[in-house]
């Protein structure tokens, strides 16, 4: 299974954590130090694998951010870099040529994708189109809520509320 | 009031604002990010629940980019998440996922909005949840929404029912007796057509098939099924990590598997279920010849391929092969070479594990040759991963494959001298092990340690001191070997020794004191100036140290005779020598260099003057000042030249206890007095007290005490401390008090009595099971001296306890309980679904009527009389495997007749069990 998946910009900064297996605050920011020592020090045309801690790292390069995955050491890696590529993919479709900044600004969309894609770190949905149509649902959702409450009316409503209260 | 929370709400941050507030903030990131905490606090309390969902975005945001801790608001979250709206749901949801753990408190709140989640009719609420389930799941949790998620198992959505599924893993494992409730359904999922549930179940089994394979065996027909059938890459993988867990399990089961899992390895273009396969069959298949050619060659493939990833994974392939064939690997030795130099560090570490695999008694020489020049090029975190592993292999079952310890001891003298070398700790504990464990290696090995000690160079690099420390230790302890203990004494004594640490400048002092000794006792002891002393100090040879006092003419001069001749004269600048290097020290600042320096001053002192005055006027001076020198040369001498053996872990644990002696009691009374803590010491103890304090309870301590007899506390102390640092002590009668019923390690002929009939038998097995390892070798291998249990440790066979832990037994329960009802038919399985069982039955047939195009002669006749059939094969087997161990035993037997016979009645209550096994082979 996946244990964590990391989004790590070239410069070290940490763009999307997402943990499967406990661990605990100080742990997370240890591991996150640890790997991008361990990552972002490679070479390009280097292998995209590296062990660490008995566990393995499947990382790849887009751009200027590293997707990291961490993975048990009989799982299969190149299975993890498709998951990876997967993942951009999908994330390429929604934002319509995907870059850090969409990352940084909308960094719980990433998130609300990832879980479409992997739930307890398993692969989930290997369909690109059903991923969209998912996230586009739930968006539509959240929408419609967000339009009701930031409408005016709703506003003036709300406040005479309180004030009759 | 309600205007505060009004402008609140509308002048509050976005998300979106805080973000690029961080970006552009003039007063530094922390001073920002502690205001907007603060913003944040004051937000969360909020009425509002929009202005109290925004917030904890917020919060998220900065917990998991910015790790900063979020445990307040873990009841705010709650409250968030009884929002009707959707969108405040996802952000609460995202929240508990990110923060929760199973010692928050409020955990125990969120049972009952799962529930309602987990039940409602909007799929993604239901999503969500399942979600947060997955990651927060505790037992509580877990036994509570048991039933819920039972529910959703079947559910007519395909999106809630895949989550459902993937959750149940997380269920189990923390709730194991869910088990007993939703396994049958998360079964019949197996039957699902839809890809997605399939790729779900066949994910959730491979993660459970990994923690007990054997209880998942009964659905194994599934499993095939999905193999052959599968469409989707994704899903063949999991199935075939299932198999590899699997088919070591079950012979027959394996049979049926290799076959399509080779087919699978020709078709598929998918280099990731490529690697798979060949990842499956040589882990669990590597008794198929064919198959594992195949793989193989695709691993060759692998590894020259020009993408860095498949080279990586071939050669990591290729390292798990090594362990049972080890002609593939130096069938590709080659690649496997030329991947040493890859510019890819973790390439170039995997390839030298499989060197190191390579590695036997034959090649050892070679290949730590090509390693050690490689290391040379390299940069330095590769060098010292190369020397490590070399260092580790050698030494692996104390030095079991080394044969010419010459060899490996100049080897040693090498790696130290490379100029990366970090790995001066572990040299420095192989050159001392072995000078204690191989006798005939010494006079190599001071050899080695003189060349190192007095090249003034070394003691400039700081890696290396430890390695200097030993070489130190090893010729003043068998300085009897050296050709010039004179030189020695310089390099020992030259002015850059003040760069070393006093530590190891004390084990400098120590051995610059025994070469003394040593030139001082061949020059006036056995030199024969003095009459009547020649015959009981008379030279030592190596090989008859313990007879000491023995015929001492028989010794063999030519073997070790000094080659330069120490004449009174050299004696002289000797002495002047040690006091000129050592006077300055007498000042030094740490107690152990100063206390070693005045004590061969001390010495010094007192030799001088017969010195001095036999220098001058030769062997007809003062006879009685002359005895009283040499008799005290003779007695020093005799206390250095008593050897040093290897000391086993459990030596202690040997001693005696004697009669009368209880050690509770003592203890106890031990543990009143220490619990008395403001105890004024001084009255009771002596200055040991308080350092004893701390280990009063420790076992050795007490038992070396009583040892000595005199149980105090002071003795005791220093025999622990001479345990310790035993290789820097002066060998006294004392320190064979403790190691007294332990038997000297270097005499061999004690050393069988010693091992008990246990290690004994490991040690038999170990031999048959290398049979003729060392046909013929120009040199014989010296005796390397083992001790008992604590070097065998490391040969022992440890046998994995299986673990019988409560998830798996409630699966075996479910899937064997139900087989015991109906053993022999393979639609027991589950008896509920009469659909399970028919498609079952199809699919024996139908893998039956597969096997008649194979063309297997006899299988239509297995087919008509089945259950027989089954019986009588099982016979045959049977039969075949004993016929087999009979003959492996006669082939071992002319050797170990006693062992034979306790194998037999080992080996057959364990062959019966997994032939009358209760897994129906649905199979065959």
């Amino acid at each position: 299974m996946i244990h964590f998946v990391l989004l790590i910009s070239r410069q070290g900064k940490v763009r999307l954590t997402k943990w499967y297996s406990p661990y605990s605050q100080k742990e997370r920011t240890k591991v996150i130090r640890e790997l991008s020592g361990l990552i972002l020090t490679r070479g390009p045309k280097l292998c995209n694998f590296v062990e660490w801690r008995g566990l393995r790292v499947v990382y790849k390069r887009y751009a200027s951010l590293y997707f990291c995955m961490c993975i048990d050491e009989d799982d299969n890696e190149l299975e993890i870099l498709e998951i990876i590529h997967h993942y951009v993919e999908v994330l390429d479709r929604y934002f319509g040529s995907v870059c850090e900044l969409d990352l940084i600004y909308n960094f719980h969309k990433a998130y609300f994708i990832l879980d479409e894609l992997l739930i307890a770190g398993e692969l989930q949905e290997p369909s690109k189109r059903t991923v969209a149509r998912l996230v586009a649902a739930q968006d539509s959702l959240v929408e419609t809520a967000k339009e009701q409450t930031s409408s005016i009316t709703n506003i003036i409503a709300q406040a005479a509320n309180t004030a009759s209260l | 009031m309600s205007g505060q929370s009004l402008m609140d709400s509308l002048f509050q941050r976005t998300l979106e604002d805080l973000i690029k507030g961080l970006r552009q903030q003039l007063i530094g990131e922390q001073a920002f990010i502690s205001k907007a905490l603060e913003e944040i606090r004051k937000e969360i309390k909020s009425t509002d629940l929009s202005t109290k969902s925004t917030a904890l975005l917020k919060l998220c945001y900065l917990s998991n980019l910015h790790f900063h801790d979020m445990s307040f608001a873990a009841f705010h979250a709650l409250e968030v998440l009884s929002s009707p709206r959707f969108s405040h749901k996802k952000i609460a949801y995202h929240a508990i996922s990110l923060s929760f753990h199973d010692s928050t408190p409020v955990l125990l709140l969120i049972t009952n909005h799962l529930r309602k989640d987990l039940t409602s009719t909007n799929e993604f609420e239901v999503s969500l949840s399942l979600q947060c389930l997955s990651r927060i799941a505790n037992v509580d949790l877990a036994r509570d929404l048991t039933p819920e998620v039972f529910t959703l198992l079947s559910s007519n959505k395909l999106y809630v029912r895949k989550r459902a599924v993937a959750v149940v893993l997380r269920v189990f494992e923390k709730y194991p007796d869910s088990v007993r409730v939703c396994f049958k359904r998360l079964v019949e999922n197996l039957e699902n057509y839809d890809p997605q549930i399939l790729s779900a179940v066949v994910g959730v089994f491979s993660e459970l098939a990994c923690k007990d394979p054997r209880s998942y065996l009964p659905l194994a027909p599934e499993f095939y099924k999905i193999l052959v059938d599968s469409k989707s890459n994704w899903i063949s993988i999991k199935v075939l990590k299932i198999f590899a867990k699997l088919a070591p399990l079950e012979p027959r089961l394996a049979n049926r598997v290799v076959e399509p899992i080779c087919d699978l390895m020709r078709k598929t273009g998918a280099k990731s279920l490529l690697f798979e396969c060949v990842r499956t069959v040589v882990t669990s298949f590597s008794e198929y010849e064919s198959a594992v050619r195949l793989a193989v060659g695709k691993i060759r493939e692998f590894m020259v391929d020009e993408d860095p990833n498949l080279k990586y994974l071939g050669l990591h392939a290729l390292s798990i092969v090594a362990s049972k064939h080890l002609w593939v690997v130096s069938e590709n030795k080659e690649v496997v070479i030329k991947s040493l130099s890859d510019p890819d560090p973790n390439i170039k570490i995997e390839s030298l594990r499989l060197v190191m695999a390579m590695v036997s008694e034959h090649n050892v020489a070679e290949i730590s040759k090509v390693l050690v020049n490689y290391a040379l090029k390299s940069d330095p975190l590769f060098c010292n991963e190369i020397l490590g592993s070399i260092l580790s292999t050698c030494s692996r079952n104390v030095y079991e494959i080394i044969v010419d310890f010459d060899w490996y001891v100049s080897l040693l003298g090498e790696m130290s001298r490379i100029p990366h070398c970090q790995m001066g700790e572990e040299i420095e504990n192989q050159l001392v092990d072995i000078g204690l464990r191989v006798k005939d290696v010494r006079l190599e090995l001071v050899r080695v340690a003189r060349d190192l000690l007095i090249d003034p160079a070394l003691l400039g690099n700081s890696f290396l001191h430890r390695v200097l420390s030993a070489a130190a230790w090893v010729s003043g302890e068998y300085v009897e070997f050296s050709r010039n203990p004179l030189e020695l004494m310089e390099a020992l004594l030259q002015p850059r020794t003040s760069l070393l640490p006093p530590s190891i400048m004390a084990i400098y002092i120590q051995s610059a004191f025994k070469v003394l000794v040593f030139c001082l006792h061949t020059c006036f002891v056995r030199g024969g100036s003095t009459a009547g002393v020649s015959a009981s100090a008379s030279y030592e040879s190596f090989d008859d140290l313990s007879v000491e006092n023995g015929a001492g003419s028989t010794v063999a001069h030519g073997q070790t005779c000094t080659s330069a001749p120490i004449t009174n004269e050299s004696i002289v600048n000797l002495l002047k020598l040690v006091e000129l290097a050592l006077s300055p020290l007498l000042g030094s600042h740490d107690v152990e260099v100063q206390e070693r320096a005045r004590n061969l001053l001390g010495f010094v002192d007192l030799i001088k003057l017969e010195a001095l005055n036999s220098s001058g006027q030769e062997e007809n001076d003062s006879e009685q000042k002359g005895v009283e020198a040499t008799k005290i040369i003779r007695l020093v001498h005799d206390a250095f030249s008593k050897e040093l053996g290897p000391v086993s872990l459990s030596a202690q644990g040997k001693v005696p206890v004697p009669d009368g002696l209880t050690l509770n009691e003592n203890l106890g009374d031990l543990e009143t007095i220490c619990s008395d803590i403001e105890l004024p010491s001084s009255n009771t103890f002596s200055f040991g007290y308080p350092s004893e304090e701390k280990d009063v309870s420790s076992f050795s301590n007490l038992q070396i005490k009583e040892d000595s007899g005199q149980s105090n506390e002071s003795t005791s102390l220093l025999a622990e401390h001479r345990k310790r640092h035993g290789l820097y002590y002066l060998p006294s009668g004392k320190s064979e008090v403790i190691s007294n019923d332990y038997p000297p390690a270097n005499d061999p002929a004690l050393q069988g009595d010693n091992n008990d009939t246990a290690s004994d038998l490991v040690k038999l097995t170990a031999e048959s099971l290398v049979p003729k390892r060392k046909p013929n070798h120009s040199k014989p291998r010296p005796v390397v001296v083992k001790l008992d249990e604590a070097d065998e440790k490391p040969v022992a066979v440890k046998h994995p306890e299986s673990r019988d832990d409560s998830l798996s037994g409630a699966v075996r329960d479910i899937l064997f309980g139900s087989e015991d009802i109906l053993p022999t038919s393979s639609r027991s399985n589950l008896p509920s679904s009469n659909r399970k069982g028919k498609e079952k039955q199809h699919m024996i047939t139908q893998v039956e009527s597969k096997e008649n195009v194979v063309g297997d002669g006899n299988s239509s006749s297995r087919r008509k009389d089945h259950s027989h059939g089954k019986e009588r094969r099982h016979r045959k087997k049977n039969a075949e495997e004993r016929n087999e161990t009979d003959r492996k035993e006669k082939e071992s037997s002319s050797n170990h007749p006693r062992r034979q016979k306790s194998r037999q009645r080992a080996e057959e209550p364990l062959k019966v069990p997994p032939q009358t096994s209760v897994i129906p082979d649905f199979l065959l």
